[in-house]
């Protein structure tokens, strides 16, 4: 007599805590086996890329905010710099430091969530409650120094919006301070912790090639070994002048991923401490009035000021016709624009390139022949976020 | 290898497959046939002294009025020189293009993403469905001809105890306003006025 084979159809969300937002998985299981699984995605499509081609350049901004919303101000960040590259406008070294401060808060803000909500899937509750006291901390310098604690609207092609309130260097000096300790509170409850360890440890192994092949970038190239990190390779902004180091892995499995990002954070501190030693002073955005806004007092004062502000909150600025690809090192990888421009106010297109995207395209290939209770600790070292996978 | 050794070496090797080469923004970018698609992406991620060995994106561009419509754009990336690539040329509506899928695995997503926003088709794509868009969803976005507001929107209904489709109602029309010549007034104001008279 012989056995039939009967699979199982599994819906893993689009309502579950572990799937980190709107993924519907669709598992097939031989017991607790894993055989396939297709995430379906797009339940948070918002039409991005749509909105963004009908809105003039400074209108597009806040787009990004909204789409890998755990770390806004690393998307902005890569708007910005097309257009600066089309452009050809020069940052002024003071906005280029404040913006890489601020590229390294959002990389803690992002860790600080994959870490410990990966700690919260794989059974480990006390990490979050003390990683989200400090993202709070730095949710504060965002609402200091932009308005508004999430979605930040900070960065402009040709700097930033303003300068630092008054006192705000002191502060995030320290929360540098103390910071590393609370790094080394997190690593004493899971590093070594052997309930983390058995859930993490040998699980989504990632080989150089596959990392290469599935489009991989961010932690989940260098967890498994390639030392790629944009920030070095492809220097931006004031990155070149900063001296940090790029921890990789070796086994490109769940855990090693998870020792990069606890290393990795460690280097944002070194970044954002030597940035605040070395903060020029000066302006904080191009001077050129036909980009950014003249500031409000001479507004009062200057005809030419008054046009240039009502040309440029009407109107917008244009962007001369070019086409162009810049990518960033964003918290969860390669997040990337590509932007044509058509001499009008508005982008002809601007196609999004999300590290999270290919990132889950690979779920199928990480998680076959794995159990069904390794599916969450995949997915919570996938670092996935829907706002930037649908977008 | 500087990279305009590169854009030799790769001229020199591909020949007849490569219609104009150039760098631009210092990335090389490569105008080719829609035919000669993968022999290009096989020889620059195989190819000892190119080794594109990842694909960044896949992407596509609707020139709507132009005799071949649509642009499609592949980004590559090379680590160990350092290099990025940009391969492109321009597609009719109907044609198919050939699937990266063999070559690369992740162009999977990618090319299910440029079919559901453009209605382009790949050959040998293994599983082409839409992807960002609702299930039975109609239409392609992206294409300028589709309107920002779209053509549905959805609803709890009270009476059938489940979510309905209904076309778009809006209580007031898109405002595209036409910045480019401000003196001249926008087009929906134009057609108003000409309601009017």
């Amino acid at each position: 007599m012989t056995k039939e084979k009967k699979t199982l159809n599994l819906n893993f969300g689009p309502q579950h805590p572990a799937a980190h937002g709107v993924l519907r998985l669709i598992l097939e299981l031989d017991g607790e086996i894993v055989e396939k699984a297709d995430p379906h995605i797009g339940l948070l499509h918002r039409g991005t890329e749509k909105l963004i081609e009908n809105k003039t350049y400074s209108q597009a901004i806040p787009y990004f905010d909204r789409l890998d919303y755990v770390a806004p101000m690393n998307q902005e960040h890569a708007f910005a710099l097309a257009i600066e590259k089309i452009m050809n406008v020069e940052v002024p070294i003071r906005g280029q430091y404040i913006r890489v401060i601020f590229c390294e808060i959002g990389r803690i803000l992002s860790h600080i969530l994959n870490i410990t909500t990966q700690a919260l899937d794989v059974g480990a509750l006390t990490p979050s409650l003390w990683g989200f006291e400090e993202r709070e901390k730095l949710m504060g310098f965002y609402e200091r120094v932009s308005g508004s604690r999430l979605h930040a609207n900070y960065f402009r092609p040709g700097g930033v919006h303003k300068d630092l309130p008054r006192g705000l260097e002191k502060d995030i000096l320290d929360f540098c301070k103390t910071f590393p300790k609370i790094i080394d509170d997190l690593e004493t409850l899971l590093t070594d912790n052997r309930i983390f360890k058995q859930r993490n440890v040998d699980i989504g192994i990632v080989s150089k090639e596959d990392a290469l092949n599935y489009s991989f970038s961010g932690v989940m190239i260098r967890g498994s070994g390639i030392p790629w990190d944009l920030r070095k390779s492809q220097p931006y902004d004031c990155y070149e002048q900063i001296d940090f180091k790029i921890p990789i892995g070796k086994n490109g499995d769940c855990y090693d991923r998870y020792l990069c990002r606890i290393e990795e954070m460690r280097e944002s501190i070194k970044i954002i401490e030597q940035c605040l030693k070395n903060l020029p002073k000066g302006p904080v955005k191009s001077m050129d009035n036909k980009l950014t806004p003249p500031p409000k007092k001479e507004i009062k004062q200057s005809m030419e000021a008054l046009i240039h502000h009502f040309k440029l909150f009407t109107e917008g600025y244009r962007v001369k016709k070019d086409e162009i690809y810049t990518a960033v090192e964003a918290p969860k990888g390669e997040f990337g624009v590509y932007l044509i421009s058509d001499g009008t106010n508005r982008p002809y297109k601007c196609k999004i390139r999300a590290p999270g995207f290919s990132h889950l395209q690979a779920m199928d290939y990480l998680i076959k022949g794995h159990m069904l209770a390794d599916v969450p600790a995949v997915l919570g070292s996938l670092d996935i976020v829907f706002g930037e996978i649908d977008r | 290898m500087s990279l305009t050794n590169l854009e030799k070496k790769i001229n020199s090797e591909l020949t007849t497959k490569i219609n104009s080469s150039g760098i631009k923004h210092g990335q090389l970018e490569i105008k080719i046939n829609k035919d000669s698609l993968l022999d290009v992406v096989i020889f620059l991620k195989k190819n000892n002294s190119t080794k594109f060995r990842q694909l960044i994106d896949i992407t596509a561009v609707d020139y709507i009025g132009s005799e071949n419509r649509f642009k499609m754009i592949y980004l590559f990336l090379s680590h160990e020189f350092n290099y990025r690539v940009n391969i492109n040329f321009n597609i009719n509506e109907n044609e198919l293009v050939n699937s990266l899928t063999k070559i690369f695995p992740s162009a999977n997503w990618m090319e299910r993403e440029v079919f559901d926003m453009y209605g382009i088709k790949f050959s040998d794509h293994p599983d082409l469905r839409r992807i960002l868009t609702d299930y039975g969803f109609s239409g392609h976005p992206l294409r300028k001809d589709f309107p920002m507001t779209g053509h549905s929107e959805v609803r709890y209904s009270e009476e059938k105890k489940k979510v309905i489709y209904e076309p778009v109602k809006l209580e007031q029309n898109y405002r595209n306003f036409d910045y480019s010549s401000p003196w001249e007034g926008t087009e929906y104001i134009k057609e108003v006025q000409k309601k009017n008279d």
